[in-house]
């Protein structure tokens, strides 16, 4: 039975699932529940300076994919609206009543030295483990000068997280947007400015659906539409490059990451604390299965360290961060091809329509003894991967390594590289 | 059919009438098509489009209905099936289309592909939405004797290519074996005669029903006032058993029984026995089984020939007889119909083999079954008579059909001919191919 046991920042919790700053974690109701269920941790919903924001009617959006639900899913809310010291007593109640578990209050106020000085002391009167600066929502927030708006601008982030360090004893999360060109920047900010730990991603401008009878995007709040926060399943690929590039990048020095972003299942946890993750948050899924799905993540992490041997986090946090690497840096000299396996296909073709309309023409359509066969034309294949992609039987198109005898290459040394014909010359 | 104590109408609860000959599959509401939909894999040369005698793109029409494109989806199978509604219905997928479909493999469930193809034509004929269209009149007339599955999907394809079509019809309606001869469960609340609306509505179809050949015109009369002929009008006769006492009340053929049943406005008034046997093993065989049994058959015995295999029933056809409580028993020829006072009681089976050369062959050994109903379903026979009375023409035959050639040509040029009245397959999706087949024959030779 491994040990889930998780340490981020200092911030300490029983195994390394949290609960996103979010909806489910908005009051000590819903949280408690979660603690119940068995969640390593919160991010209490973001809280703000009094009055509280007031959110619309019809929140919600999603993407629904050839019939499975939430595949993408997005939100058009605001931070907390309840009173502050509705939150805070409620925080400092679950601390309490749950201290092993991982209490982290998120943050959002002005950009001013004074708001943050103000609202630090009274979160840290809660008993919380930490806090997480929300630079990250994309919408409502940002057109206040909050949210994405602080976090689109690093000069911005690195002065806020300085104000912060400087006025609480508790680690502070910084926690980015995705909605910038380089995430590298605002997270070497993060770290310039003192932060403890970086959370990503929060949500991603978006649009989810256009809904062609009322010729509105969805949420719809009376007969209108404002892009919303982007998140679910869809955005976990953007979100585990980013938390990579950031692991990978000297400058970030090791800064401790907890990863975001359609977190489902303990396999997509598994491959965030590979990318270096320390804990994970989760919101989609919660929303969509209720807390229950906690106990899944949790014990599929264990039995799959136990296949492993991994006894701990540690050993495999980080594990396949070497192996990302700049494109520069592939062998080109590596080479594969598909190899078809007779006894598995089942003559659907999609092999051969995908290559021979979209890619190199390197699978054959034949019939043999007037049943349909699917060859590789093995000369033609560079090895792209589409047909193992598109066939819809497992292992029954496999990518072989074809043994060339050719030595490791990267593009930087290889001849056909323009800069090296120049040198030649 | 005489009435007597053993064969009674009214065995049922008005209720339970109304639930036996309801659907036999429930329609697929949108969300279970759409799932059902999301199955299939959109494969390339796609084996269920060539196992569909209609050549249906069936890939297309289910992603489309993954699309909420529902209606594009009901054109694309109407346009290669005008009966693709019926079709969804009666068709025996598993030896066709579903049989052939890629999931098999994989994990032996087939993707729906009736039930989506059903679900697609339900919603177009709900929407009432008009999807075809004639092109501009040829100023030809087209002759269609017989107005079945061929005769109608001639008609609306020769319709939708501009020419001016007569269907004549024996009967009072037309539909042919949809309206008369499927089992009733498989096409239920009035679905053929709304099919038959819808294949009218196109419009240059004129319907003439009451109208026989070889009785009110001959085939000549035909080629003479018509640029073309179909000729659709299936098999008219029925195989007998070849016992004596074959006309003792009681014995009856299934097909006619099968027509008054589904043309009865009240199943509690149609009389059936309290033992039933049925002897045959095709669709007829298995639905006139069924169908007894739900109209209150306390015993039902499908007796057979030969084997489970050499059945034309599918063996889904089978496991649906004997789920519905039919007993089948195989390799067994009857051998004496056994009556008192005009009525048959017993009926004397004869237990069958095959001899050293694969022949069949009696055993020697017997056994009785008292029995209330006989029902023959022994095959049906093209009787080719009509076309000949009247007429100077003669067609040529071949194993006592029709003969055609790959257009669905007879042996006179002006005269096309398809269904059951020519070899092949009697699936009614055979039937409109072969009416299709024929019209765009008929059309490239009208227009020379």
């Amino acid at each position: 039975m491994a040990d889930l046991r998780c340490n981020i920042a200092g911030v300490q919790s029983p195994n390394p699932f949290w609960l996103a700053s979010a909806p489910p974690t908005d009051k000590e109701y819903n949280v408690v529940r979660a603690f119940k269920a068995g969640w390593g941790g919160v991010v209490w919903k973001t809280l703000g300076e009094d009055p509280p924001v007031v959110n619309v009617s019809s929140r919600y959006g999603a993407v629904n994919y050839n019939g499975t639900r939430m595949a993408g899913f997005n939100n058009i809310e605001l931070i907390t609206d309840r009173p502050l010291d509705v939150n805070l007593r409620e925080i400092k109640q679950v601390k309490r009543d749950w201290p092993d578990r991982a209490m982290v209050v998120s943050l959002m106020v002005p950009c001013e030295e004074e708001s943050w000085k103000r609202i630090l002391p009274l979160v840290e009167d809660t008993g919380a483990d930490a806090v997480e600066l929300n630079f990250g929502c994309p919408h409502g927030m940002s057109e206040r000068g909050m949210g994405s708006a602080v976090g689109q601008v690093p000069e911005y982030i690195e002065m806020v997280t300085r104000w912060c360090k400087k006025y609480t004893r508790m680690p502070v999360f910084v926690k980015l947007t995705p909605n910038i060109t380089n995430i590298l920047h605002p997270a070497r900010a993060a770290k310039a400015g003192g932060a403890d730990a970086v959370s990503l991603i929060n949500t991603i401008n978006s649009i989810v659906t256009v809904d062609l009878d009322a010729m509105a995007p969805t949420p719809i709040v009376g007969g209108k539409g404002a892009h919303g926060g982007y998140c679910g399943p869809a955005v976990k690929p953007i979100a585990l490059n980013m938390v990579a590039e950031i692991a990978r990048d000297p400058e970030c020095g090791g800064i401790p990451i907890s990863g975001i972003g359609g977190v489902s299942n303990w396999r997509d946890a598994a491959e965030f604390i590979s990318l270096g993750s320390g804990s994970v948050q989760v919101c989609t899924a919660a929303m969509h299965y209720g807390f229950k799905i906690v106990e899944d993540m949790a014990d599929g992490l264990s039995n799959w360290m136990d296949s492993k041997g991994y006894k701990t986090l540690d050993d495999f946090r980080g594990a396949a961060v070497p192996n990302v690497v700049n494109w520069n840096q592939l062998d080109m000299n590596y080479e594969c091809v598909a190899e078809i396996n007779q006894d598995l296909c089942i003559k659907c073709g999609l092999c051969h329509v995908a290559c021979e309309d979209t890619s190199h023409q390197a699978i054959f359509a034949k019939r043999v003894e007037g049943k349909r066969h699917y060859e590789v034309n093995v000369p033609e294949c560079v090895g792209c991967n589409l047909c193992m992609l598109a066939c819809p039987v497992d292992d029954c198109i496999t990518m072989v390594e074809v043994d060339n005898g050719k030595p490791y290459m990267n593009w930087l040394q290889d001849p056909r590289n323009p800069a090296n014909i120049k040198a030649a010359e | 059919m005489t009435a007597s104590a053993d064969i009674q109408a009214g065995r049922l609860r008005p209720d339970d009438y109304v639930e036996n000959f309801n659907d036999v599959h429930p329609p697929l509401d949108r969300k279970r098509a759409v799932i059902e939909a999301s199955r299939c894999y959109y494969c390339y040369d796609a084996p269920c489009v060539e196992a569909c005698p209609t050549g249906i793109d069936i890939p297309s029409f289910i992603r489309k209905i993954a699309t909420d494109n529902v209606k594009g989806s009901a054109v694309d199978i109407l346009s290669e099936n005008i009966m693709g509604g019926a079709c969804a219905r009666v068709c025996p997928t598993e030896i066709l289309c579903e049989g052939e479909c890629v999931r098999n493999t994989q994990e032996e469930k087939p993707v729906k592909i009736g039930e989506l193809q059903r679900f697609a034509t339900d919603r177009l004929f709900e929407s009432g939405a008009e999807v075809f269209e004639r092109a501009p009149s040829s100023g030809k007339t087209v002759a269609v004797v017989g107005g079945g599955p061929a005769g109608l999907s001639a008609a609306h394809r020769l319709s939708m290519l501009g020419h001016d079509v007569v269907v004549f019809e024996a009967r009072d309606k037309v539909g042919g074996l949809n309206e008369y001869g499927i089992a009733a469960y498989k096409v239920p609340h009035d679905f053929a005669q709304r099919e038959v609306e819808f294949i009218l509505s196109l419009g240059g179809i004129d319907v003439r029903c009451g109208q026989a050949i070889g009785k009110d015109f001959s085939l000549s009369d035909l080629r003479r006032d018509y640029d073309a002929v179909f000729l659709s009008m299936g098999m008219a006769g029925v195989n007998a058993l070849g016992l004596e006492n074959e006309d003792l009340a009681g014995v009856v053929d299934a097909v006619d029984y099968i027509a008054d049943l589904r043309q009865s406005g009240d199943l509690s008034k149609l009389p059936v026995g309290r033992k039933v046997v049925v002897i045959g093993g095709g669709n007829t065989a298995i639905d006139i089984a069924v169908q007894t049994k739900r109209l209150g058959a306390e015993d039902v015995t499908l007796v057979y020939r030969r084997g489970k295999d050499n059945m034309n029933a599918t063996w889904h056809e089978q496991d649906f007889a004997q789920l519905n409580g039919v007993k089948i028993k195989h390799w067994a020829q009857p051998t004496k119909l056994i009556g008192k006072d005009g009525q048959v009681k017993e009926i004397e089976f004869e237990y069958t083999q095959l001899d050293d050369k694969g022949r069949l062959m009696g055993t020697g050994d017997h056994f009785t079954l008292l029995v209330d109903q006989v029902f023959k379903a022994i095959g049906q026979t093209f009787v080719p008579t009509p076309l000949v009375n009247g007429s100077a023409d003669v067609l040529e035959l071949a194993g006592g059909r029709i003969a055609v050639n790959e257009d669905r040509q007879t042996s006179l040029p002006d005269v096309w001919a398809g269904g059951d009245c020519v070899a092949g397959d009697d699936l009614t999706v055979a039937a409109v191919q072969d009416g299709k087949v024929a019209a765009m024959a008929i059309d490239r030779r009208l227009r020379g």
